[in-house]
């Protein structure tokens, strides 16, 4: 299947070219699926299987997980029946067709993009879908990785393989050093405030230079997970010695002898040095300033250090623009620092692992929040963690409140809610209309950055509150 | 599936950009079983406030009740992977979307359910939504054929992969096709477990 030429091929060619188990005429090709995750709102996947009457072709690549639906607080008793009922559909649904969930009270359960690389699972060279669209997060290894949807969830889960067509190639070269307490969420909301949330659509990205090259594995993660917001295809890094580093002695990943043999072929992956992407960008980490989001769209980015931006441009613009703010309740030109917030949340597939949790606590630590906020650790492992490390004490001396993992504030629909018209501090994904409740406002931004909003009750530069402060 | 051919019909003229699926359909409508109809939840809170009246929203406008064709502006479908965004679309009477852009997994399971998403130049959805927007009641013909757009005496073009063309004219369903390559893909699983046994998830 690999092609023999010795054409050079980029990180994505090489994932691409391996999978390929039929080409058609027309261009589209038939994928193999290695790993398959699934959740409680997969069930529209697994009713078409029934409606069909045929099983899952490869229960053991497929692994489930309980995350969408799961409430914070309060388990095992899941109170509202419509969430009860969720999770124990999945809980059946996977029973049924002998697939290894993660479920509820498993002590691996927590987000899926947390809990597979964190469990091996996620492995350089695999191709990994899930009915997700941060499915992206799982290229921080060096895999193919991507959110599909429930006709999709239900083609791979009878046939283990996907149609697609090949997306073109970008790379985002990013070169030097991020600044003190600047984090892969800041430049991930840099680069999509550049290019726009649809700026990688319909590519393959892949990340490299030395800022990526320094990025924490956790970091890249978090990079990853947020490219689909700037509509990219999926995202990937290399993999490199971090990447081994982070994978050794994880439960399902590869042991002795097979581990030798996966290095070997892991560290091949690279991009060629001559390869040719279809579009390429450079931008320098220095340039990265703690960023927010300010309006509607991830896009809707801008350093802390900015104002809220003054509807202009063309007539549509100025609409856009005047309906966001209307939205998010704000006044065009004011300083986006000292806008006071109602609530603050640390969690989600973005920015929730352990690494997270350190940096809010490392800000919060011996401070007081002025405002109401939830913790929720991107997986139980990452809880017990953070309960070892103290980080848990941390955060209730604080004031917020330590819970339980799930996909929890970022998704809006498991209990875990802002008001309408409160404006919420969160290291989630998407500051959409509505994601986070009806009417609530939405201002995404770093583990530390909320945590220093939470401190100060409004947003706030990091740097400046760590500087005064000590 | 329904094939999709051509589309004579009353066209819902949105023209919003950014359209993401979770305004599409709110997350805490998902979930539903579809039996019921998922018509009622699209762009739900756009539509009905929070006291349960209605926002005035173009799509409650009787001038557009039922329009099957809705047209928007860049980047229509961004977001989460929720295919109930498409349920939505089709429950409410929606089969094409016309924009000059889609988030790329909304506009493949748009296509999985026989819902047109139609490309269009950025002027030319201007164009289109300008006149639809000068009398209401307008209708669009879309010609899946011809990619084209027709709205009175003026023709626009737009794209749509060439596979998923041929899917929506044809209504095919992938698994079909899939089934056809049944022993290429045991061959493949089976090489790809010999060769590469790290690829094997070690048993915990």
């Amino acid at each position: 299947m690999t092609p023999k030429d010795s054409a050079p091929r980029t990180l994505f060619d090489k994932l691409w070219d391996s999978h390929v188990i039929t080409m058609r005429e027309d261009g589209e090709a038939l994928l193999w699926v290695d790993r398959h995750f699934v959740h409680e709102g997969s069930h529209h996947a697994f009713r078409k299987l029934d409606e069909k009457a045929r099983g899952v072709a490869e229960p053991s690549l497929t692994f489930g997980v309980a995350d969408h639906y799961v409430p914070t607080r309060g388990r095992p008793v899941i109170a509202d029946p419509e969430i009860g009922q969720m999770v124990e559909r999945l809980k059946r649904n996977t029973t049924k067709h002998g697939i290894r969930l993660f479920g509820l009270d498993d002590p691996a359960q927590g987000i899926v993009h947390v809990v597979g690389p964190e469990q091996g699972l996620t492995l350089p060279g695999l191709l990994i879908v899930c009915g997700d669209s941060h499915t992206s997060t799982h290229g921080a290894l060096g895999a193919f990785a991507f959110g599909i949807g429930a006709s999709e969830v239900a083609h791979v889960l009878m046939t283990q393989t996907l149609w697609q067509r090949k997306p073109k190639r970008m790379r985002i070269l990013v070169d030097g050093t991020l600044g003190a307490h600047i984090t892969a969420k800041d430049l991930a909301l840099h680069v999509i405030a550049t290019i726009g949330a649809d700026g990688a659509r319909g590519h393959a990205l892949e990340y490299a230079g030395e800022a990526i090259a320094n990025l924490s594995i956790e970091g890249r993660l978090t990079l990853c997970n947020m490219s689909i917001e700037a509509g990219a295809r999926c995202a990937m890094v290399s993999p490199d010695a971090a990447t081994i580093a982070y994978l050794e002695g994880r439960p399902y990943a590869p042991k002795g002898e097979v581990m030798e043999a996966a290095i070997v072929a892991w560290l091949a992956l690279a991009s060629d040095p001559d390869a040719v992407f279809d579009r390429e960008l450079r931008m320098n980490a220095a340039d990265v300033a703690p960023t927010i989001t300010w309006g509607v769209s991830p896009e809707d980015s801008l350093p802390i250090t900015a104002s809220v931006p003054s509807p202009e441009g063309s007539t549509q613009r100025q609409k856009y623009l005047m309906e966001a703010l209307a939205y998010m309740g704000l006044e065009a030109g004011r300083a986006l620092v000292g806008i006071p917030v109602d609530r603050v949340f640390i969690g989600s597939c973005t920015n929730a692992r352990i690494e997270d949790l350190r940096a809010a606590a490392s800000v919060l630590k011996g401070r007081k929040a002025r405002v109401p906020g939830l913790v929720s650790p991107g997986s139980s492992a990452v809880k017990r963690m953070a309960e070892a490390e103290g980080l848990d004490r941390i955060f209730t001396d604080a004031g917020l409140t330590f819970a339980d993992s799930g996909c929890s504030m970022c998704v809006g629909m498991n209990g875990d809610l802002a008001a309408s018209g409160e404006r919420v501090a969160s290291t989630t994904n998407r500051n959409f209309r509505g994601r986070q409740g009806v009417g609530a406002r939405t201002h995404l931004m770093s583990p530390a950055m909320v945590a220093a909003a939470a401190v100060t009750g409004c947003l706030t530069d990091v740097r400046a509150l760590l500087l005064v402060e000590g | 599936m329904v094939p999709f051919t051509t589309l004579n019909a009353l066209a819902c003229p949105l023209g919003l950009e950014n359209v993401d699926t979770d305004q599409l359909i709110p997350a805490r409508f998902m979930s539903r079983p579809r039996d019921a109809g998922y018509g009622g939840f699209l762009l739900h809170d756009q539509r009905v406030g929070p006291d349960g009246a209605s926002r005035g929203s173009i799509l409650d406008n009787k001038a557009y009740a039922g329009a099957a064709i809705m047209v928007a502006r860049r980047n229509f479908g961004t977001g989460s992977s929720r295919e109930a965004a498409v349920y939505a679309l089709w429950d409410f009477g929606i089969r094409c979307v016309i924009a000059p852009s889609f988030g790329d997994i909304f506009a493949s399971n748009a296509v999985k359910n026989g819902l047109l998403p139609a490309q269009v130049s950025e002027v030319a959805a201007d164009a289109i939504l300008e006149w639809l927007a000068a009398a209401s009641g307008r209708m669009i013909t879309v010609d899946l054929q011809a990619c084209s757009v027709v709205c009175g005496n003026r023709s626009y073009p737009f794209v749509i992969d060439p596979v998923r063309r041929l899917q929506l004219l044809n209504g095919w369903d992938d698994l079909d096709l899939t089934l056809q390559h049944e022993a290429a893909i045991k061959r493949y699983g089976e090489n790809r477990r010999r060769e590469h046994a790290w690829v094997v998830p070690a048993v915990s």
